[in-house]
């Protein structure tokens, strides 16, 4: 299928800039449902759209549909702290986390949509000793997994941050494992470009339709009830994040998950004084800074169920303490805006991407606190499941019945905190 | 910030008196059980968006385990009682009932029944 919108150029930039920039067009087409489709993604976050994506480039799949009970990237896609990193200990992670940190690098020539990756270096401090071996430990298993990492000491730490304070009181940093291709990126842009892509190769992206009945024995296929009609599939994948259990007690199973809220701030906008990635496991705050001189702020998830995209006053005030203490350059910096988007956590606070008890039905949720860096490598993952029917070796690991076998890839420890 | 009234100490708690403890009410299964049962009973939740029955524990007060009907949309609560029970008492459910006529008949009461 030949693409059909206008590519973003340079050559671009200049013939619309002479128009006065009256000339762009909508970058996604906004289509009215069909009667059917090959495969049906219900959720248009990052997730959905990437599984959508690569059902196309990599499969040939197109005939796909994508139903977003809101607007496109309005979810936990729009609602994140960006930062990509792949350093993670279990195997399975680390090769789904660095797949998709790879694909990061190339994703906005992929798109032509530039999704402003900026690997900056992500720094993961060392707070107390259990940490610091922890993290030796990482950095271990990194070499054999091929990611690059490295375990620096307090002196390169403040080469590398300027404004931080190595001698905290309660919590002094003694190292930190440093991977220097993590980063961030645009995360807006990466919904969008990833819905420019998929509309480019004639999918449907369909906003403000909610599914609110699933029948998974429609002769043959899988039938589902919207707030814009029925529409038939042969596959149904779900991408929903927060929203999983609830997608799938109407599709008739339970799922291993949670939901609870993660809050992340930004403050005004100041000079560039940060240009690396900072998080604080042990104390719970996670810093960096936008291109915008924004410093965008995150900490731990909420204790309790919650499906309201917003969290306790404490742990804001919890994250920002944190963060005073190790930066005390923010200490009178205002905070501009705050918000919580709706995570799903797991047992084992790895995601799952799997076929699930209902034939035809597949699902991919579980990223927790995580899910933004994750992106192209669970659509590509996730794309492959669902082609195939089968899982490849990225998603194998990750299928539901691991928490039946207690066969668990156990970040939760191994990050001591949710990731 | 959520407060929640300790059922036995009677003190209003807010959250960071307090630490969250799940789900309530499921069925602990025994040695006989299959596969099946223990990963329902482990990990396998009805997560729901509307009311939820939950334990708390009065962390950072009297230490007792209690029981919470919430709703986690709105994050109202229809009232707290103790732990020593396999379903909501019957005030809260009238409580529940006289504010939400509409949800009761969902998956709480059938929660209510299936383990009692």
């Amino acid at each position: 299928m030949g693409s059909v919108l206008k590519k973003y150029s340079l050559f671009s930039l200049v013939r619309q800039s002479l128009n006065y920039h009256t000339g762009w067009e909508r970058a996604w087409k906004s289509p009215e449902p069909k009667e059917s489709y090959d495969v049906v993604i219900v959720g248009a976050g990052g997730h959905g759209l990437a599984t959508a994506y690569y059902l196309g480039k990599n499969h040939g799949i197109n005939n796909v549909a994508i139903l977003e009970k809101g607007w496109l990237g309005g979810g936990n896609t729009g609602r994140n702290t960006t930062i990509i990193r792949s350093n993670y200990l279990q195997d399975a992670s680390a090769a789904i986390y660095e797949k998709s940190r790879s694909l990061y690098e190339t994703l906005s020539q992929d798109l032509n949509y530039n999704i402003m990756f900026s690997p900056r270096g992500v720094i993961m401090l060392a707070q107390t000793h259990h940490e610091a071996r922890g993290y030796q430990r990482i950095n271990s298993a990194n070499v054999i997994q091929g990611i690059k990492t490295e375990y620096i000491l307090p002196e390169r730490i403040k080469e590398l941050c300027k404004i931080i304070n190595i001698d905290c009181p309660r919590y002094p940093i003694l190292g930190a494992l440093w991977q220097p291709r993590g980063g961030t990126a645009r995360h807006d842009a990466v919904a969008w470009g990833y819905a420019r892509a998929c509309s480019d190769i004639g999918m449907d992206i369909i906003q403000k339709c909610e599914v609110t009945g699933i029948n998974p024995h429609a002769n043959g296929a899988v039938e589902l009830q919207t707030s814009r009609g029925k529409i038939r599939c042969q596959k149904l994948g779900m991408v929903v994040a927060g929203h999983s259990g609830v997608l799938a007690q109407k599709a008739g199973f339970r799922l291993p998950i949670e939901s609870v809220a993660l809050q992340a701030l930004v403050s005004e906008p100041v000079k560039p004084c940060l240009d690396v990635v900072v998080m604080a496991n042990t104390v719970h705050g996670y810093i960096s800074q936008s291109d915008k001189g924004e410093m965008v702020i995150g900490g731990g998830a909420d204790q309790y169920n919650n499906y309201s995209q917003r969290g306790s006053f404490i742990h804001i005030e919890n994250t920002v303490r944190a963060l005073v203490e190790m930066f005390p350059i923010i200490s009178r910096l205002k905070m501009l805006r705050q918000w919580g988007g709706i995570v799903d956590m797991t047992g084992d606070r790895s995601p799952i991407i799997s076929k699930t008890p209902v034939d035809n039905v597949f699902i991919n949720c579980g990223w927790g606190t995580g899910g933004f860096k994750s992106i192209p490598g669970s659509g590509w993952a996730m794309a492959e499941l669902m082609a195939k029917g089968e899982p490849g070796v990225l998603a194998s690991p990750f299928s539901l019945d691991r928490f039946k076998e207690g066969r668990f890839i156990d970040e939760s420890v191994a990050a001591g905190v949710a990731h | 910030m959520l407060k929640l009234v300790c059922p036995y100490c009677g003190i209003e708690a807010d959250e960071t008196e307090l630490i969250s403890g799940g789900e309530a009410h499921l069925k602990r299964e025994g040695p006989a059980s299959t596969d099946d049962d223990f990963e329902g009973y482990l990990f396998l939740r009805n997560n729901p968006k509307g009311i939820i029955f939950e334990r708390w524990r009065h962390a950072m007060g009297c230490g007792k385990w209690f029981h919470v009907a919430r709703c986690t949309v709105t994050q109202e609560v229809f009232g707290t009682y103790p732990a020593q029970t396999h379903k909501p008492p019957s005030r809260i459910m009238e409580e529940i009932k006289s504010r939400r006529a509409g949800q009761v008949n969902g998956l709480n009461s059938d929660k209510a029944e299936k383990f009692s």
